[in-house]
């Protein structure tokens, strides 16, 4: 039987190699289903619940372009990778998409030769104290011992923080989040650093999450979004896009709710090209004409995905912040359907 | 004459002994308090299990066993005990536990419009990974203990192409036809041998069934397939995880590594120069490769050699790599056993007129296998422990769902709860293998007594 499996691989490997030539695009059509790589698990932004179903603010990208692409947000199977492995994966084709809070830097966009379609959340590195350390700025922690993911940019960034504010620390080096809680309670270290969407999910775990605060310095940028390989822009295109009519949903007002009875028309032009009333945007993408509208659907539009995933009103408790749209003072923008 | 009054005439009863020296205060006084050294010994260590049993007895019946978040589990605590420390919150395991097993294993296979997380159904739930088990368990009985009947080895024989299609399912004839082609090489030798001589009959009984499966099996199941359609839902491997991949890939591994260790560690030993290089080269590779390694090149670097957008099954991949792993350390615990034996068995192998597998198979291997016992074992043992690496490639092991249990938000935050099952059910496995091992070093200890 292993054998046979070897050799049925092999064989079907010669097959999809004639096949792959064609766009991702038609390959995620054929296939019927998208490959959509994720982490293994991050709180608010992909995991798996009791069912093994995958819910997430991450999680909800994949539906919306597995909408967007086959109008149905099921059909996504989701990859777990790890920080390891997502780059090989989505580079050998194993995957169609990744959707893993990766942050977008230089070297990852041009080396990497990937293509980063747009930002679905802005993070950066932050730092938690326990609140009788009575310390109100990070300038302050000169002499601190700080808990800290080894071989992560937070390391770099923590170092470049210290460095430039000519204050000293002592780093302890953490392999993993669950290390790092651990290891932050028990009192091993002063501070915590990592990304603040992840502090202020670990803060929220603590028995008393009070006595614990997120200090107002952000030092670095880390902008988390959904990317695709370099070389075939029509897919590139059509995440792209997926996610920004998500944005522009959120901006124009369409939601979950609404959405049915938007699309049998309304006096927006805008809306009307977003949910294929008018124009061919749908056609321009080789979609069809109600391809946003089952992107919105599969699980609202982008302000219903931030709020029922990781806003206010969930454990994780973030507030839009930048992440809220440009016109209540965020940086979350979408170029215009037309 | 001689004064005997001195002598007694009658035996004196025997007398019980000493109150102090048999009974519960004999043993004690024997065992735990001889000398000051030893009692201080024995008070230091019951003082240190009081210790450890005082945190750890509350800890795990003290618990919360009905919730459905940590955040819950900590209000019935602080509601039950008016503290939340040392106390277990046993809810995410009750309500995990499944998922924990089995990973995302739809629950229904059997029924072809499966949904996922229904309640109801024609058959037991999981009935697919659990027959598997039961089977798997038939299937090695004969192997481990001679009481069982000789007719259950069918089981085991059939069990290798039983199992996959259990657990992956699609039509039963890809798995027939792959159990053919040991048929036809068989039937090449038996029609060759007399015809064309030993060697022509051999080669053929191996290049035969390798075309066989290579050009004509796929084709010739499909035929059947559509012919008379026997088949059970396919499941892909993504949905595989818990302890049933674990198990999966243990069991795999060690079934496989031993024969495959066996000839390896004969041909290190072997007279045929090229042979013997490649046995040393494959063995000396890959014992000098960590594990994770191979199964990076097995996540990794494999898609990237591959044609883009081939499926070659992740999980296949990484059978395939803890498999030869697994026989590198076998071949050398065997070739530890072979050198252990006198130069006089060959020899003596040699003067009764046996050939070189006759020889094996009568004198030498039982011999060595039985010295290697221990060793064995503890690679099997190690390599079960081993699979919980698979965490890191981005399989749902169970180390890696405890991490996807704790990214719940729900769960965020809890720990020692998950990892005291996961290490109860791997001590459950681990434990069983080593008792094993004892028992048949009981049973087979009998020469050299």
């Amino acid at each position: 039987m292993k054998k046979s499996v070897v050799f049925g691989a092999l064989t079907v490997a010669g097959l999809a190699a004639g096949a792959a030539a064609a766009g991702t695009l038609d390959d995620v059509k054929a296939r019927g289903k998208l490959n959509c790589g994720v982490t293994t698990g991050l709180v608010g932004f992909a995991a798996p619940d009791a069912n093994g179903e995958w819910k997430g603010f991450d999680v909800g990208v994949c539906r919306a372009v597995a909408g967007a692409v086959l109008g149905d947000p099921t059909a996504v199977e989701f990859v777990p990778t790890t920080g390891k492995t997502r780059f090989t994966a989505l580079a050998s084709g194993e995957i169609d998409m990744l959707a893993r809070n990766t942050t977008w830097t230089f070297s990852r966009d041009v080396d990497l030769k990937f293509t980063f379609v747009g930002v679905n959340y802005y993070d950066g590195q932050g730092f938690m104290v326990p609140k009788e350390l009575g310390v109100s700025s990070a300038k302050e922690l000169d002499g601190a011992t700080v808990c800290i993911q080894t071989g992560t940019t937070t390391e770099l960034n923590l170092a470049d923080f210290f460095r430039s504010n000519n204050i000293s620390y002592e780093p302890v080096p953490i392999e993993t989040n669950a290390e790092a809680q651990q290891q932050y309670l028990a009192g091993a270290c002063d501070v915590y650093t990592t990304d603040a969407s992840g502090l202020a999910a670990t803060r929220a775990t603590f028995e008393d999450p009070s006595a614990h605060v997120l200090l107002p310095e952000i030092i670095s940028k880390e902008p988390l979004g959904p990317l695709v390989r370099h070389g075939d822009d029509n897919w590139g295109d059509v995440v792209r896009w997926s996610l920004n009519a998500l944005i522009t949903a959120e901006e124009l007002g369409v939601t979950s709710a609404n959405i049915a009875e938007m699309a049998a028309g309304t006096n927006n032009p805008e809306v009307n090209r977003l949910l294929g009333t008018e124009g061919t945007l749908g056609e321009m993408l080789g979609l069809d004409a109600a391809w946003a509208k089952n992107a919105i659907m599969a699980g609202g539009n982008y302000g219903e995905l931030f709020e029922s995933n990781i806003g206010e009103a969930t454990p994780i408790g973030l507030a839009r912040g930048l992440n809220a749209q440009w016109t209540d003072g965020g940086l979350i923008y979408s170029p215009p359907f037309r | 004459m001689s004064d005997m009054s001195f002598v007694r005439t009658e035996m004196l009863p025997e007398k019980e002994p000493p109150a102090n020296s048999v009974g519960v205060i004999g043993w004690a006084r024997a065992n735990l308090f001889d000398g000051v050294v030893n009692s201080a010994l024995t008070l230091l260590s019951l003082a240190f299990i009081y210790y450890v049993l005082s945190g750890l007895l509350p800890w795990v019946f003290q618990s919360v066993w009905n919730a459905s978040s940590l955040t819950e589990c900590r209000e019935i605590m602080e509601a039950t005990w008016a503290s939340t420390h040392g106390h277990a919150c046993w809810a995410v395991i009750n309500d995990r536990w499944l998922q924990l097993l089995y990973g995302f294993y739809p629950p229904y296979p059997a029924t072809p419009d499966v949904v996922f997380g229904a309640t109801e159904g024609a058959l037991p739930a999981y009935f697919r990974p659990n027959l598997a088990f039961v089977l798997l368990l038939l299937a090695i009985a004969p192997v481990l203990f001679t009481k069982v009947p000789r007719q259950l080895l069918i089981v085991t024989a059939a069990y290798p192409f039983l199992m996959p299609w259990l657990m992956w399912g699609g039509s039963i004839w890809g798995p027939l036809m792959a159990a053919a082609g040991f048929g036809i090489g068989y039937l090449a030798y038996r029609i060759l041998a007399p015809i064309a001589g030993e060697l022509v009959a051999i080669i053929a009984a191996i290049a035969v069934p390798v075309i066989w499966w290579l050009f004509l099996a796929g084709s010739v199941a499909a035929g059947l397939e559509s012919v008379i359609s026997i088949s059970i839902p396919e499941v892909e491997s993504r949905k595989f995880g818990g302890f049933m991949l674990s198990i999966l890939i243990g069991v795999v591994a060690i079934g496989a590594s031993l024969p495959i260790g066996i000839f390896l560690a004969l041909g290190r030993q072997s007279d045929l120069m090229i042979l013997k290089a490649l046995c040393v080269g494959f063995i000396e590779f890959i014992r000098g490769v960590p594990l994770i390694t191979l199964l990076f090149v097995a996540s990794v670097l494999l898609n990237i050699f591959l044609p883009p957008g081939t499926e070659f099954d992740i999980i296949l991949r990484v059978l395939i790599m803890v498999t030869l792993f697994a026989a590198a350390y076998m071949a050398e615990v065997i070739r530890g056993g072979l050198a252990a034996l006198p130069k006089g068995q060959y020899e003596g192998a040699d003067s009764l007129g046996l050939n070189y597998w006759q020889a094996q198979r009568l004198i030498i291997m039982p011999q060595a296998l039985k010295i290697s016992i221990p060793g064995i074992v503890s690679t099997f043992i190690g390599i079960f422990k081993d699979t919980t690496l698979v965490s890191i490639i981005g399989l749902l092991d169970p180390l890696g769902l405890s991490n996807a249990i704790r990214a719940d938000s729900a769960w965020n935050g809890i720990y020692w709860e998950l990892f005291a099952f996961i290490a109860f059910l791997f001590f459950i496995f681990c434990f069983g293998m080593s008792r094993y091992s004892m028992y048949l070093e009981r049973k087979l200890h009998t020469g050299h007594k």
